[in-house]
């Protein structure tokens, strides 16, 4: 009697985490549910996580959907960077919770986890924040559209502008594994493209502190151009210690492949000076970015929206739009009827949604601004080159997804 | 590491009790999917409770701390996923695969590691566990930080389909029971006993004839093993195998896990795995407890939490203060382990 | 030939980190025989010290070398007295378990109040600018960064090995009731020695703040290595741990220019080799 005790203990627990993470689902023919899917407590919090929650929120503000009769929800969660944390949550939202969409997921690993059971429950994946473009690539799906950037993009953006404006030798300094040589990779296509040429490259490994003995090399490799392959702490250790090593005064020119304007502010306009980079969304760069911005901004803890925020809001903004049309929020058709009608948002401008699944729309390429040519806080960037958005994003046949015939 | 010292009892009282348990868990385990509960977050919990079990194989018994078992969850991980998608093997030969470099990988580090005891010992196995983690960070096949993605969980033995979540369930509680009987029936072996004398006194212990090494060393790889075959069926749950499952604060997780539990019990593990997965899942979409609401992102600082407060007042764990609770109250009560 | 110059410098300077840091944490692995886990965690709160000195109070990089391992020190006394002491009967395991969850907490707290992208800490005038040495570029930081670590592991290590208090010190480690019955505190001596060690991690995080992103994570995966550092000098052994850090930061460096994509993993597969010839470390004796 006394084992059953211990064990009748042990197992209540466990029925009761169960029982009460399932907790809260009703079945609602007219709810929206939206579940936003996001970092909280690691690497991407400043450039995604309780402001993507936020955006969210605008977005369902803005859309005006709930004047309209629908009743719009939002649940939010952090996936910890880990796929199988993710894969979990995204799982129980579809399964027992009725999430209708998820959106955002920086990571591209929990991404590419969220779009397999996207497709296999038939619901809808807004991924704003992840860069892979193997989403739209290889792992497309009918299921998922993938708004904001990916890693070709970038670095086909930051290879080709540079390189036709005279950065015509780069140097790599690329994180040694798969995002990192993609990265490499596509950017290296670019500026060959571009009439460029590749010196050389170094592989440093993820989450290395010191850079200095990598820009040693890429001083010495005489290029250019330094192309930082990396991302996040990485990324920001090398431009940081690329300023203290003298190699921006020295002449050549740092050309970061994923950088986001929360990165910027965490470096400084004094050590991230000079430096250029591809992004879609920049808040001051009309009346209704600034008008997002300040509106934001609060929401976040004073941080000025990143493209990521941007894609949350504006991806969102098409979904009601798409959901309304169709007077359905069946994840399949919602996400075809995205692709067929265009897109228009205050914060993207007018664009389109490819059948791979790929939000098009223009990008810039940024320089970042030096201490004294600011005027305010977050006035970082000075653009630099629009490139269009037939041109922005890899062509579609380029991609090997299934869904393009 | 210094636990409860488990008293010596009948050994047929303690296998019927065992017993006893291990049906009430299995029945009770066995009714998840009528209840209502979500079967994913069980089967989730279920692969690493067998995880903590083998990891108190070789803490709680073995009294070795190590601080780097995730390389063997990861591995096993990697290369179930890995076969069942890219050479298209059955479900039960790749997790028989992914167990099997799991055991290999445990010969190699243990060969090393138990040269060592204590705190170095802990930190070899975390040394090793890094270099296995830049290793699949940087291999092409586990395609870094995306890992590996879509694995088919395919049919089991040709027969029973895996993508049907009750079945897989039952899957998973199968894997689970066998290998938690099997981690008690080495714990109560003559070998589990002679690990227990050598972990209570390891010179006398030598000088009553046994080789501690090679018993340090087989109770390594089981251990290994056992973690393997956790990994290898978390990758065919929940379809991919990714960085998390190798990196140090997994290794860290366990740890915790058993911890809590209660180590060197046999039922602790699973309570505490079941424990610390339950809270990463409430935590991870907030939890309201009256007018405070605990964000996802205070997770970490919880977890940290609720390792100091059982370092300095709960050291024995649930299971164990239970046990411990109940031993003062009914002194004639044999204790089990 | 030229390049190979800077870059066992720059490996030099990288060495001085290790060097201060695999210092701590051999001091305090001598007197408490606890692996302090949480040494990560202080070494980034010390450059968040210094961070908020700078943007709170307007106190300088100088002042912050000071203040800061002070502040952070006097938290390790308040760690060691109200948690640490209570584990000193039992397994050293504790002690590793309980520093673990220390560190959680702290890194924890800073990502939560201050972003996980960290903050930028001003390079201080005097060091702006640098050396044209010929075969490098060399930022006066960075010579800096190796004078101030080289005097710092030098007068711990004359302290220690040379000094009477260091004598005690040694003692205690030995046999502390023998010591003891000398008329000498020992567990005052023991918070101390724990603050010490968490003041030099503290001064490691002031001496990174210039030249590193201030970052919640930026201890987090830097401790593993330092540990390696340790374990390859020995265990406990004070000129162990500061030549070792010096000349696995000249390994590492040199691994960067021949074979960077193993630069990460480098000092462990030296640490395997060399338990593997040598269990007690190049430095260590066995216990």
């Amino acid at each position: 009697m006394q084992r059953f005790k211990q064990l009748a203990l042990a197992t209540a627990v466990a029925a009761l985490m169960g029982v009460a993470g399932g907790a809260g689902a009703q079945v609602s023919d007219n709810v929206i549910k939206i579940g936003v899917l996001t970092d909280m407590s690691s690497l991407y919090t400043d450039l995604a996580g309780a402001g993507s929650v936020a955006a969210a929120k605008l977005a369902i503000e803005d859309s005006g959907i709930e004047k309209k009769g629908y009743k719009v929800e939002i649940v939010s969660a952090d996936h910890q960077n880990k796929p199988d944390v993710g894969s979990a949550i995204a799982r129980q939202w579809y399964d027992q919770d009725h999430v209708d969409v998820i959106v955002d997921v920086p990571n591209s690993g929990v991404a590419l986890a969220i779009n397999q059971i996207t497709k296999e429950k038939g619901k809808a994946f807004l991924a704003s924040g992840p860069g892979t473009s193997d989403l739209t690539g290889t792992a497309c799906s009918p299921n998922t559209i993938h708004w904001t950037y990916d890693t070709w993009m970038l670095a086909n953006g930051t290879g080709t502008a540079i390189t036709k404006a005279g950065g015509d030798s780069w140097f790599f300094i690329a994180a040694d594994y798969a995002f990192g040589a993609a990265l490499q990779r596509d950017t290296t296509a670019a500026v060959e493209k571009a009439g460029g040429k590749v010196l050389g490259g170094v592989k440093a490994p993820l989450n290395t502190q010191d850079f200095s003995s990598f820009l040693l090399q890429a001083q010495a490799s005489k290029a250019k151009v330094i192309g930082l392959a990396n991302a996040g702490g990485d990324t920001t250790n090398s431009i940081k210690q690329a300023a203290e090593f003298g190699i921006v005064s020295g002449g050549q020119q740092l050309a970061g492949l994923l950088v986001f304007i929360t990165d910027v502010h965490a470096l400084g306009l004094k050590n991230a000076q000079g430096l250029t980079f591809t992004t879609t969304f920049y808040w001051d760069m009309n009346e209704q970015t600034r008008a997002f911005a300040k509106r934001f901004a609060p929401l976040d803890k004073g941080i000025y929206p990143t493209m990521v925020h941007a894609g949350v809001y504006a991806s969102l903004l098409h979904y009601f739009k798409a959901v309304e049309a169709l007077k359905s929020d069946d994840g399949t058709k919602v996400i075809a009827k995205m692709k067929e009608m265009p897109t228009d948002d205050p914060l993207f401008g007018k664009g389109s949604v490819r059948a791979d699944g790929r939000g098009i729309h223009p990008a810039y390429l940024v320089k970042v601004k030096t201490p004294a040519e600011s005027k305010g806080p977050w006035d970082y960037y000075k653009m630099v080159a629009t490139i269009p958005a037939d041109q922005a994003f890899r062509p579609m046949t380029a991609g090997g997804c299934s869904l393009v015939k | 590491m210094a636990t409860p010292t488990p008293v010596a009892m009948t050994a047929a009282a303690g296998a019927r009790r065992f017993a006893l348990g291990f049906v009430v868990l299995a029945g009770v385990l066995a009714l998840v999917p009528f209840a209502g509960i979500y079967p994913v977050f069980v089967m989730k919990a279920l692969c690493f409770a067998l995880f903590a079990c083998a990891f108190n194989l070789l803490l709680g018994y073995g009294g070795l701390l190590s601080f780097g078992h995730a390389m063997f969850l990861g591995t096993a991980g990697y290369v179930c996923a890995h076969a069942a998608k890219a050479w298209g093997w059955p479900p039960e030969a790749a997790i028989a695969v992914g167990t099997l470099s799991a055991m290999l990988l445990g010969a190699a580090v243990g060969v090393i590691a138990i040269r060592r005891q204590g705190i170095y010992f802990a930190m070899i196995t975390l040394a090793i566990a890094q270099m296995f983690y830049f290793f699949y960070l940087q291999t092409p096949f586990t395609h870094g930080e995306d890992g590996i993605q879509a694995v088919p969980r395919g049919r089991l033995f040709g027969l029973v389909d895996l993508t049907s979540t009750t079945a897989m369930y039952y899957t998973v509680l199968v894997i689970f029971l066998a290998g938690f009987a099997a981690i008690y029936r080495i714990v109560h072996s003559p070998f589990g006993a002679a690990l227990n004398a050598i972990r209570e006194n390891e010179p006398r212990a030598i000088s009553l004839g046994y080789d501690a090494d090679r018993y340090k060393l087989m109770a390594f790889v089981l251990s290994a093993t056992f973690a393997g075959l956790a990994g290898a069926t978390k990758a065919i749950v929940f379809e991919l195998a990714s960085l998390t499952d190798v990196h140090w604060t997994m290794s860290g997780e366990v740890v915790l896990m058993v911890l809590v539990g209660g180590m060197g019990t046999i039922f602790g593990p699973v309570v505490g795995a079941f424990v610390i997965v339950g809270i990463e899942s409430y935590l991870s979409a907030g939890l309201t407890l009256g007018s405070v609401v605990i964000g996802p992102e205070w997770v970490t600082v919880i977890t940290g939490v609720i390792f100091v407060a059982c370092v300095l007042a709960f050291r024995r764990g649930i299971v164990g203060e239970w046990l411990a609770w109940r031993q003062r109250r009914r002194p004639g009560t044999p204790p089990d382990t | 030939m030229q390049a190979l110059f800077g870059q066992l410098l720059i490996g030099l300077i990288n060495g001085a980190f290790y060097a201060l840091l695999s210092l701590g944490l051999a001091v305090i692995f001598g007197l408490l025989n606890i692996i302090n886990f949480a040494h990560g965690a202080l070494y980034m709160l010390g450059a968040f010290c210094a961070w908020l000195l700078l943007e709170r109070l307007g106190v300088g990089y100088f002042w912050a070398l000071l203040v800061a391992p002070l502040i952070v020190g006097a938290l390790g006394v308040v760690i060691e007295r109200t948690m640490l002491s209570r584990l000193y009967k039992l397994d050293h395991l504790y002690g590793l378990l309980l520093t673990f969850g220390l560190a959680l907490i702290i890194q924890g707290v800073f990502n939560n109040v201050y972003g996980s992208s960290g903050q930028p800490y001003r390079m201080p005038d005097v060091f702006t600018g640098g050396y044209n040495l010929g075969f490098m570029f060399l930022p006066k930081y960075r010579a800096w960064v190796i004078v101030a670590s080289a005097l710092v592991c030098g007068g711990t290590w004359f302290v220690i090995e040379r000094t009477r208090l260091g004598s005690y010190l040694r003692a205690a480690t030995e046999n502390p009731a023998v010591v003891q019955a000398f008329g000498i505190n020992v567990p005052r001596m023991i918070t101390l020695t724990y603050g010490f060690g968490v003041a030099l991690a503290a001064f490691a995080g002031v001496m990174a703040a210039p030249i590193y992103q201030v970052a919640p994570q930026m201890g987090a995966n830097l401790i593993i290595v330092v540990f390696a550092v340790v374990v390859i000098g020995g265990m406990g052994s004070i000129g162990g741990a500061i030549i070792t850090g010096f000349v696995l930061g000249v390994v590492e460096g040199l691994t960067k220019v021949f074979y960077p994509e193993a630069s990460n993993t480098v000092i462990f597969v030296v640490m395997v080799l060399v338990l593997i010839v040598r269990p007690a470390g190049l430095f260590g004796r066995e216990r």
